[in-house]
């Protein structure tokens, strides 16, 4: 990528040496300009994130190996004693499963099917942006108030869900009680909200697809299957890559949704009354402001939590890799 | 692309899924415009009923909805200028300035997107207590004021649309970087400005776990804290917390409404080399 700064400053070499001291100046402007201003302008992103993202997480690690409150000033090192007690923890457990059942249930149908909607979309539709901006409409909303929408929906008694399902006689589940059923529900909303977002990143992907891919194959005879199967899927596997990574990364922090699809204000930290629909982040912030700011105990949750996603996503990169690439 | 013209069945199956889309939409307008009483009956009401303003003036009444509101505002549109201001200045640094490293601090920035700094929450909330920020605005603005995707982004849009030759033709003439940047990148950059602007405003709208933990009092709360509140207050007050919900989530619709072609435009664009 060439770029113009190879260009012009060596052009002022030849001049006589007995400059005027302004032309001088701003010479030396011109050559702090160029090697400086670079860094000057990357620097903000480097400097906040650093901060407020990079350094919190690596702190995080040290918070989590001493008995940390906020309430009381002296944080003694205990080395892994947090880490020994949670893992002695059955609500630890607990919260794991529900968090990995959760991700489980709410991202493999979701990214299928926005792989289906995508293939849809990809042809010569009329209506077009009708058909993504109503794929997209939730995602607006956003995360707190599609769990209020949807917990009302699943609602034991007054949820229209149940009603429907009352009509085909398959007759009323109480969503929020079992573990099984409250999974389902919260699998839902997030499915609801990321599957037309998922599928918008799969059309744009698949439309860089060349088109003769397609024609040979047609006259090879393909199915429509075929093609998505033999074609499409192999020559956006990046992009399944990304998205697959991406859901794992966001799945396993999964918060807003059991928080509030709880009945009560004490069933909304504990993730139901037998603790049925607590994730991971739900138990962390149980820990870390719910019940005496045990923040050591909690980063040593929190950390765990950074090892498990770094394992999650690098199963999950081996596993789609292994999706045949087109070449 | 699929040249042939797609069966019905396609636009079936495509009509089917924005009619899930839109549905769990409509029910909350549903239950929004009834009395608690009505929702419960059996069969439930269906259509739109007459309680919507009434339901309004309670959720207004319940919690701070208004200065929630405002805080939101604030919170968002700060965020979203300093975004779309840093990551301009970042893109363009990365797309045209040659600087050493350039693409290995690009490639740090794409693989910070991957960082899940909210399990930092808890050092980020001993720091914010030690400078005095908890309980205020600054706090929820400050962690979020850039964003590794809005540099990625920018960067990806001037790498097509700056011409080098522009940029020479500023040096020869011997603009300055920082007049580069202003006369000539930025009204560049303006159509992809806007499409993050948009996105960011939209993420910053709708952030909820770092204002609910960092903000206590009612007066600070942002629109999605007073939403939470308002449920966990009111477990069975559907109709009120529902209310609240389309409230929250109206204004963001109408925008979406009119700018959803450029907020698709801009997933999409976003998507490609992603």
């Amino acid at each position: 990528m060439p770029t113009a700064l190879t260009a012009s400053p060596p052009t002022r070499k030849p001049e006589p040496a007995r400059r005027p001291p302004a032309r001088r100046l701003r010479d030396r402007f011109y050559w702090w300009d160029l090697r400086v201003s670079p860094y000057l302008y990357i620097s903000p992103f480097f400097l906040v994130f650093a901060a407020f993202g990079l350094f919190p997480l690596g702190y995080t690690a040290w918070v989590s190996l001493h008995d940390w409150s906020l309430l009381g000033d002296d944080h003694s090192f205990i080395g892994l004693g947090n880490y020994q007690q949670m893992l002695a923890d059955p609500y630890f457990w607990n919260a794991l499963r529900n968090t990995v059942s959760i991700l489980v249930l709410g991202t493999v149908p979701q990214l299928l099917l926005a792989i289906g909607l995508a293939h849809l979309l990809n042809a010569r539709l009329r209506g077009q942006t009708f058909f993504r901006m109503g794929m997209l409409l939730p995602n607006v909303a956003s995360v707190v108030a599609i769990a209020i929408i949807f917990s009302q929906l699943f609602g034991r008694d007054f949820g229209v869900i149940n009603w429907v399902l009352e009509m085909l006689g398959v007759g009323r589940i109480d969503w929020h009680a079992g573990v099984a059923s409250s999974h389902i529900a919260i699998a839902v909303m997030v499915i609801w909200q990321w599957t037309g977002y998922n599928a918008l990143i799969y059309l744009a992907a698949m439309q860089a697809v060349p088109d003769e891919l397609y024609e040979s194959a047609k006259l090879d005879g393909a199915s429509a299957l075929q093609q998505l199967r033999k074609i499409t899927i192999p020559m956006i596997r990046p992009t399944i890559i990304f998205t697959v990574v991406i859901s794992t990364i966001f799945g396993l922090q999964v918060f807003a949704q059991p928080q509030l699809f709880a009945r009560s204000a004490a069933d909304s930290i504990t993730g139901g009354s037998s603790r049925q629909f607590q994730t991971l982040t739900l138990y962390l912030y149980e820990h870390a402001f719910n019940r005496g700011f045990q923040f050591g105990y909690a980063s040593a949750t929190a950390w765990l939590m950074f090892l498990l996603i770094v394992v999650a996503v690098v199963i999950n990169y081996l596993l789609v890799r292994r999706i045949r690439s087109a070449s | 692309m699929n040249r042939r013209g797609p069966g019905k069945l396609v636009y079936l199956t495509l009509l089917a899924v924005v009619f899930f889309s839109s549905i769990p939409l409509y029910f909350s307008l549903v239950v929004a415009s009834h009395d608690n009483s009505v929702i419960g009956q059996v069969p439930p009401p269906l259509l739109p009923g007459p309680n919507l303003l009434e339901n309004v003036r309670r959720v207004f009444e319940t919690v701070p909805f208004g200065a929630a509101l405002v805080n939101s505002l604030i919170v968002s549109g700060t965020v979203t200028a300093s975004v779309v201001l840093f990551s301009t200045l970042a893109g363009f640094a990365f797309a045209r300035l040659k600087f050493r490293a350039s693409n290995a601090l690009l490639v740090i920035v794409v693989a910070t997107m991957m960082v899940p700094t909210q399990l930092g929450i808890i050092p980020l909330y001993i720091m914010m207590s030690e400078i005095g920020w908890t309980d205020s605005l600054q706090a929820v603005i400050v962690p979020a004021l850039v964003n590794a995707f809005g540099v990625f982004f920018m960067t990806q849009y001037l790498r097509e649309a700056l011409p080098v030759e522009l940029i020479e033709a500023g040096r020869v003439d011997g603009a300055s970087t920082r007049r580069l940047f202003w006369n000539v990148v930025l009204p560049i950059a303006r159509p992809a400005a806007a499409v993050l602007g948009m996105l960011t405003f939209l993420t910053a709208w709708n952030d909820y776990f770092w204002p609910l933990v960092v903000l206590s009092s009612p007066e600070n709360y942002t629109v999605q804290v007073a939403l939470s509140n308002l449920r966990s207050g009111y477990v069975t007050d559907f109709s009120l917390a529902l209310t609240g919900a389309l409230l929250a989530t109206v204004p963001l619709l109408l925008a979406f409404v009119v700018l959803g072609r450029h907020i698709i435009g801009g997933i999409m664009q976003g998507a490609v080399k992603g």
